[in-house]
Order: C-alpha cells, then structure tokens, then sequence
C-alpha cells in the first residue's frame, strides 16, 4: 500500500506540475479546472454530428493510436483504470473504472491487486468477467498493439508475448480469481507510470471472444455510455446509447448527453468549417485551413476554442536507410527547417510555438534548449529556437556525402500537412537533396510511415501524449522496444534503438519510483543526449483549436482526452 | 468567293495550300492563334519574368520573404491583427509586375511566376502528349486497316480494352500506380516525378479515339478505285501506304491535333489538381488550382488565374480546331464558306 500511494502522489506531483504550467498559458476560452458538473437531464437527447476529412483506420482500441479514436474510446472503451473526467487538474488523475478501487500495492510495487466491478455488461449484453480482463491483457500481444513492447513489457510473460504474439499466456502476470472477482498484476519490476499506462485505451477490457488479430473495422462490444454502430471508413462512424450501460462512476464513465454521435468522413478541412458555421456540423476535427483561421477568430470567436497541448509536430527521419543513417544528414535537416515559417503554416504564433526539443514546454522533465539554431550546438544549446541555419546544414550535408541523393517526404493529404510537405521539399532541395513530396490519405499515413518495408526516409507526424510523463515521449518514440520491423504498429518510426540510451531511459523510470524530481532530470538529460543523434527534428508545440457550431454547449477540454465528445449537449 | 472563282482555285492549288489560304482569312482561326500565341510566348518567358522582372525562385517556398508595398516593408504572409489573431494570408495582388504582381500562394512564391512555368509545363506535356497520341493512332490506324485480318482483329481489340475504361478514370488509375514506381520499359526508364510519365499516360488513353476512325477511314481507303489500281500495278505496301493511303488520312489527323492537344491539356490538368500530374514543386495549371483551393476564401485569384488560363487555351484550340476542319472540309470550300 505504501508504495501504491507512493506511486500516486508522485503521478499527483506530475500532474500538478504541468497543470500548473499548462492551465497558466491556456486561453480565455479554456474551461475552468474542475470535475465534472453533475449530470444534467434535460439536455440529452439530439445527434452530435463530427466532420472529418478521413477515418482513423482500425477502429481495434488495442491497435488505433491516433487521437482521433482515442478521443471517442473514453465514451465507449473502459479500462481497470481511467483519466478522470472534467478539466484542468481533474483530468490528469487516474481513478478506478472497471475497478472498484485502485490497485493495491505490494511486492515492492511489482504486485497490484484489482478488484472488477460486478454487474458491469458489455454492448451484446454479456457480463464483464475476470477471464475478459485477462484476455485483454493478452490480446494486447496477439494484436501487436503499438505500445505492447512499451507500455505492457514490463508484465510477467510479456516477453515470451512478444515474441510469439500468437500464442501469449499471461498465465503467472496475470492472477486471476473468479470467485473472489480479483485481479493480480504481477510486474517484472515496480513501474511509476504502470497506472497510466493502464488507464489509456490500449488496455481497455474487451470481450474474450474478440479476435485475436487486429479487429479493423469489425466492431467490439464496449461498456461505456456508447457502443459503435457502425463503421465505414469510407463515409461516417456512428455511435449509439450502450443499452446495457448504467453509470457506475461520474468520473470515470459518465453518462453522455447525445442519444446519437455520427463521425462523418470524406469532408474537406474548408467544408468542415463551412459546416460547422452553417449548424450542419457540430464540431470539425482537421485543424482549421490557413484561409479560414481569420475569418473563425473574428466573425466566430465565440464559437472558438484554443487550449495548449503536450504535443510535438515533428519530422521522424528513418536512421537505418539513407541518407539519414548518416547523424550529420538528420542534423543538417535539424539545423535547416525554419520552425518559424512552420509554424506560419500551422496558423501563426497564436496557435504554436517552436521548439526543437523533444519534451514539450511545461512536460516532466523538459528544459529549455535548443541545440539546432543559428550559434547553437547540441553540444553547445541555445536557451530557445532562433532561427535556422542553412550554411551550417549545407556543409553537413556536404560533410555527410548524402548531396545529390533521393529523398521521398511523406505527409498525410490535408491542407496543411501537404503545406509542411511541400515547404519541408524546399528547404531539403535547398540543402542539396533531390526531394519529393508523397502525400498520402490521412486513413493510412500514420501507419504507412511506420513500417520499415514502406522504406520511408522522412515524414511529418504529430505526437500527443498518452500520459503525463517524460516516458510517453522518450521511451514510447525512441525506445528500442517500440520498433518493430516490417510492421504498422512500430511507433518508432526512426527505427532509432540506441541500447545506452536505452539503460539510461530504464534507469530513469526506475528513478522515478523513489525520487521524480531526480528522474525528470535524469529525462532532460537524456532529451538532450537523444537530440544529439537527431533521430527526429522536433518542429513546434501546437496548441488544440476546437471550432464548435453555435447550437453546441458544454464544451469542456481534457488535457489528457481534448474535447469531451459524449458530453457536447445539443439539447 | 462564287462558285466559279471557288472551283478555278480548286483546281489551280494543292488542298494543302488552299486551307492555308482559308485560314488565312478566318477570322476563329486569326483569333485563336492570336490567343495562342500570347500564353505560348509568355510561357516561355517565364524563366526571363523570374530572374529578370520579379526577381523570385518560384519553386522555393518564402515563407519569411518581405516585399516594399508603397514604400512600406510588408511580409509576403500576414499574421491576422483581428479578432483572436488567428491565421497567416499570403499577400494579395500587388498589381506590380516587379513584384507579386497575383500575390503569393501558401508558400509565400509569387503566383505570377509560377503561373508562367505552369503554362510552360501544361502546353509542353499537352502539346506533346497529343502529338505522340496522334503518331501512335495513325501508325496503329494504318496498320489495322491496310494489314486487316488478324492483326486488325489484335489491335482493334486492344483498343477496345482501353476504350471501355472511362478516360479520367484510365489516367488517374495509370498515374497512381507509376507515380511512385516510375515505368520502366526495355531500356526506356521514367522515373518517378517525371514530367515524361503524364506525356506517356494522356498519349496513350487517348489513342482508341483517334486511332478508330483513322482505321475505319484507312478500311474504306482500302477498297477505293485508285488504291486498288495501285495494288494492281504490283506496288509496294509501303508505296501504297504513303503514296495513296497517307495523303487521304491527313486531313483528318489534322483535324484531331487542335482537338487532342486541347484534352491533353485539360487531362494534365486534371491530374495535376488531383496531385498524381506534375509533381511539386514543378507547377502547372493544375497544380497552381490545387494551391489555390486552400486560398480560395482569402486570396481566390490564386486558384481563378490558371483556370482562366487553361479556359482560354482549351477555347482557343477547339475554336481554332474548327477554323482546320472547315478550311479541310471540300464541302465547306465548294460552298464558298
């Protein structure tokens, strides 16, 4: 127990740290910090209609990774676990959700014991049991789930799991006792962030009977407030009231207020604000195109909503194929990218902010430097980004022997996207590359770029964090156990595996049981070691603009989930 | 002209020269190469408006460039002042040709220098994906209808297959599968990118619409009096084929080329708006209209100004196309028209 609360307080402190930071910076727009107001009746009912330019892909909550889905598995998918519903601070916190309670704490922390709720049911009316809980944990091996060799490792048996994936037995990490109801997780060692990584959807609670592969577009019975009713990649996501849904806990799975969410794809980032103005939708997903920005923060400002973000756009750059398996070729590109004019594309300063570190500003662990800006070195950093130096990048391109060779960028097909692309192909010509742009569907870009067979040399991508800490970022993207070859679940998209750095990172998580402010150090440490190799070119933090039609209410930003999509009333 | 004076003509020139003669005096025909000529001299202009009037790379994005507007130093890409402050607006038309004459795009490039390098790329891929449809069609029309028998039967069937896809439909599918992979045939590769792979792809999907008639034509030829006194007389394909065959066919290949160059054109187009064309940061017409979509709420002239461009040179073709036609068209001279 007292490692458990050890464990808590120091998730707490973390959380506290940030909100403090984050919530500070946040827009007037922002909702206050708080839990969740009570449920309010007379506003249920309607259809909440979502805009889209393209799905998200497997609607499988164990192998999506986008924010996107993740955004609507908090009205559908439970885990044991759970971010805390309501804003601000509120958000942050872990509370139990198909648990009763959380975990007990022994064994030095590698022990955790769950009690399951009872009377829980999934959407097909089928009881949750403990035998559901195990199967889950294992079917986060049989589906490869992208953070299975991140997030879930550290369970014993995970490592025969993720070797042979299609026969995982989570038979001694996994304690399970139907009578009792109980749960026992054992870990190969205490974990400070094995809480979080237990409340994010890649552990949810699906039915044994789900498939043992990725799922696709085959739907899975949910718990919550929602199941999924249909889905169509091509054209729409429609969810729909779980009949056999009854809260049992406001914070974790409260009841939502649309008898009906319809996501529709297909539909421009310009037809989404159109609509959005016109009340045919009530709220687009893509972010805003450049043209439409001006017209939204002045004649709807009302409407709008800017809140920052613990995200990065960055630029992974394959470090196994040329030319940026050369150290010297990933900084050149490091050094050249005009983060400034990046950050024009994206909107303009009031919606990002540069940075080339790889922790975003106000996360654990992150410290102001910068060591790819004019006078700056890794060695060497700058307190912040500057400007670009091209000189510096052209010699290290001349320097690397990587001048004159082929280099395809590859970025999703919307608007601004596509503009990243095409200035990123600029700035790359500009520094003696011969490159290309390949803009692909958003539906697929995210997973094409991370399979090492698809040869992807360089690429823009977006990261959010699954939870608050500095792991999420360092050990999620550039650990060695996030890259998986040949396959789409490799979140690693650098294919970076650096095994010093690696310790270090395993060193610092340990570290960050007994000491967190040491451990953060220990991440700023290892941000900066990272960025000397230059796996990735971190571009800006960006913030979160939600455009809401005029007959939305209730809108209320989760730092951890975004905007809360069961909660939008219509009524 | 009366009739009188039409049939001396007739029988004192070469049709060749009085269609020239004809065209010379049409006034669709004077319009349309005037029109023609316009955009082809100032697309090819272009590298000489970029480095010597405008000063600009049209193919490097300016996203920090600043330019002097009426003595005041303004940015190319201008940060919102109103409301909440959000966005960035490319600079509109500065109605300078020295600098930003239509504004910039996205990119912060001046659109003025890109819509020049368009114009080069969509007339060089247009003219030149219609004229090797053209070559292609007469070589496999003459073919099929002289040789006749199996290889007709072959080739008519070939064409029939590429015939049944839409012809938008053809293009794009060939576009998105070569795009990446680039074609390579024989020791003839085409890389990805490459301007020649849209020349390849609309010079193909249009063949079976020019090369049908050409053979159904060439059939007809086949069993005409003289090309069977030819044949009687012991001459040689060959000789027949150029000699008696070819004459008879031109007019009507000459007919097609305004109207194929013109599809050409808009195919490439086409394919470049839909990003599977030219590829960036070359810029062609459709290419600058795909730029311009994202604009078209705040600086439309982005998008509005390679679409007029292609209207008029598509309008200009099929006007002059049917200048051709009737100064070709015996029936039309015989009238006097």
């Amino acid at each position: 127990m007292h490692r458990h609360i050890k464990v808590l307080s120091s998730f707490a402190g973390i959380a506290a740290l940030i909100v403090s930071a984050v919530v500070g910076t946040s827009s007037a727009s922002a909702a206050a910090a708080g839990p969740l107001a009570p449920y309010d009746a007379k506003h249920a009912g309607g259809t909440v209609t979502l805009v889209a330019q393209a799905a998200a892909g497997t609607l499988d909550p164990k192998v999506n990774y986008t924010a996107q889905f993740w955004q609507l598995y908090q009205a559908t998918y439970d885990g044991l676990l759970t971010f805390s519903y309501g804003s601000g601070a509120t958000t942050f916190v872990v509370v139990p959700d198909l648990a009763e309670a959380l975990p007990v704490s022994s064994n030095g922390g590698k022990t955790l014991t769950f009690k399951l709720r009872s009377g829980i049911k999934f959407s097909n009316g089928k009881p949750v049991t403990v035998a559901d809980v195990k199967a889950s944990f294992e079917r986060i091996f049989k589906v490869s789930s992208p953070t299975a060799g991140s997030f879930y490792n550290g369970i014993v048996g995970a490592a025969a799991c993720l070797k042979t994936p299609a026969t995982c037995k989570l038979d001694k990490g996994i304690v399970v006792n139907a009578a009792k109801n109980t749960i026992v997780m054992n870990l190969v060692a205490a974990d400070e962030t094995i809480l979080s990584k237990l409340a994010v959807p890649h552990a949810v609670i699906n039915p044994a009977s789900a498939p043992s592969k990725d799922a696709g577009t085959t739907i899975i019975p949910t718990t919550g407030a929602y199941m999924f009713k249909s889905y169509n990649p091509n054209k729409s996501l429609v969810m729909v009231r779980n009949p056999y849904y009854k809260e049992w806990s406001h914070a974790a799975q409260p009841q939502g207020y649309p008898d009906q969410i319809l996501f529709k794809f297909g539909i421009t980032p310009t037809a989404q604000v159109t609509a959005v103005e016109n009340n045919q939708a009530n709220w687009a997903y893509d972010p805003i195109p450049a043209d439409r920005l001006n017209e939204i923060g002045t004649k709807y400002a009302s409407q709008v909503h800017v809140n920052p973000l613990t995200a990065m756009w960055y630029l992974p750059m394959n470090v196994n194929i040329a030319p940026f398996n050369n150290v010297k070729a990933r900084q050149a590109v490091n050094y050249a990218i005009d983060r400034a004019a990046m950050v024009k594309i994206f909107g303009g300063t009031q919606l990002a902010g540069p940075v080339c570190s790889f922790l975003p500003p106000n996360f654990p662990g992150h410290v102001d430097y910068c060591g790819y800006t004019k006078g700056a070195t890794p060695a060497k950093p700058a307190k912040a980004w500057t400007a670009p130096d091209l000189e510096l990048a052209k010699q290290l391109v001349k320097d690397s022997g990587t001048a004159g060779q082929e280099v395809g960028i590859v970025v999703s097909d919307d608007d601004v996207n596509k503009q990243m692309g095409v200035y990123l192909q600029s700035v790359l010509t500009s520094i003696g590359y011969k490159a290309t742009v390949k803009p692909i569907s958003g539906n697929i870009q995210f997973t094409y770029i991370q399979n090492t067979s698809n040869k992807v040399q360089i690429s823009v991508s977006q990261w959010y964090q699954d939870y608050p800490a500095a792991s999420d970022f360092l050990d999620v993207l550039l650990g060695c156990a996030s890259f998986t070859p040949n396959s789409d679940s490799s979140i690693n998209m650098s294919g970076y595996c650096n095994k010093a750095l690696d310790a270090k990172m395993a060193k610092a998580k340990t570290l960050g049981l007994t000491d967190p402010v040491a451990a953060n150090k220990m991440w700023g440490q290892i941000d900066q070691e990272v960025m000397a190799d230059a796996p990735v070119a971190v571009v800006f933090t960006p913030k979160q603009l939600d455009f809401i039609s005029s007959g939305t209410k209730n809108y209320i930003f989760s730092l951890q989930y975004k905007m809360f999509v069961s909660q939008l009333q219509v009524k | 002209m009366s009739l009188k004076d039409s049939s001396e003509a007739i029988f004192s020139e070469s049709p060749g020269k009085i269609a020239l003669r004809i065209l010379a005096k049409d006034k669709r025909s004077i319009i349309s190469l005037s029109i023609l000529g316009v955009i082809i001299f100032l697309s090819f202009m272009a590298p000489v408006f970029s480095h010597y009037v405008a000063d600009t790379n049209p193919f490097e994005s300016s996203l920090n460039a600043t330019i002097i507007v009426h003595g005041a130093e303004k940015p190319v890409l201008e940060a919102s002042t109103t409301g909440l402050g959000l966005g960035v607006t490319p600079i509109g038309p500065t109605w300078n040709i020295r600098s930003y004459f239509l504004g910039a795009d996205g990119q912060g490039r001046d659109v003025m220098a890109r819509l020049l390098y368009g114009g080069r790329s969509t007339l060089i891929i247009g003219t030149t994906a219609g004229l090797l449809c053209i070559f292609f069609s007469l070589l496999i029309g003459i073919i099929a209808g002289y040789r006749r028998g199996w290889i007709d039967a072959v080739l008519s069937r070939i064409l029939d297959i590429i015939w049944a896809f839409p012809v938008y439909l053809l293009a794009i599918s060939l576009s998105v599968v070569l795009l990446t992979s680039g074609l390579s045939i024989g020791f003839i590769h085409l890389g990805p990118g490459s301007f020649a792979l849209p020349i390849v792809i609309i010079g193909v999907v249009y063949i079976p619409y020019v090369a049908r008639p050409i053979r159904a034509q060439v059939l007809a030829l086949r069993e005409r009096e003289f090309v069977r006194a030819a044949v009687g007389t012991g001459a040689k394909h060959s000789t027949i084929i150029f000699r008696e065959i070819l004459p008879n066919v031109m007019p009507s290949v000459i007919v097609f080329i305004p109207i194929i160059v013109s599809l050409s054109m808009l195919t490439e187009s086409a394919l470049s708006f839909l990003s599977i064309g030219v590829q960036p940061p070359a810029a062609s017409w459709g290419t600058i209209i795909n730029d311009g979509l994202a604009l078209l709420y705040t600086r439309p002239i982005v998008g509005l100004a390679p679409g007029l461009m292609i209207v008029f040179t598509a309008a200009a073709l099929n006007l002059y196309g049917d200048a051709v036609r009737d100064a070709l068209d015996p029936k039309t001279r015989a009238r006097g028209d």
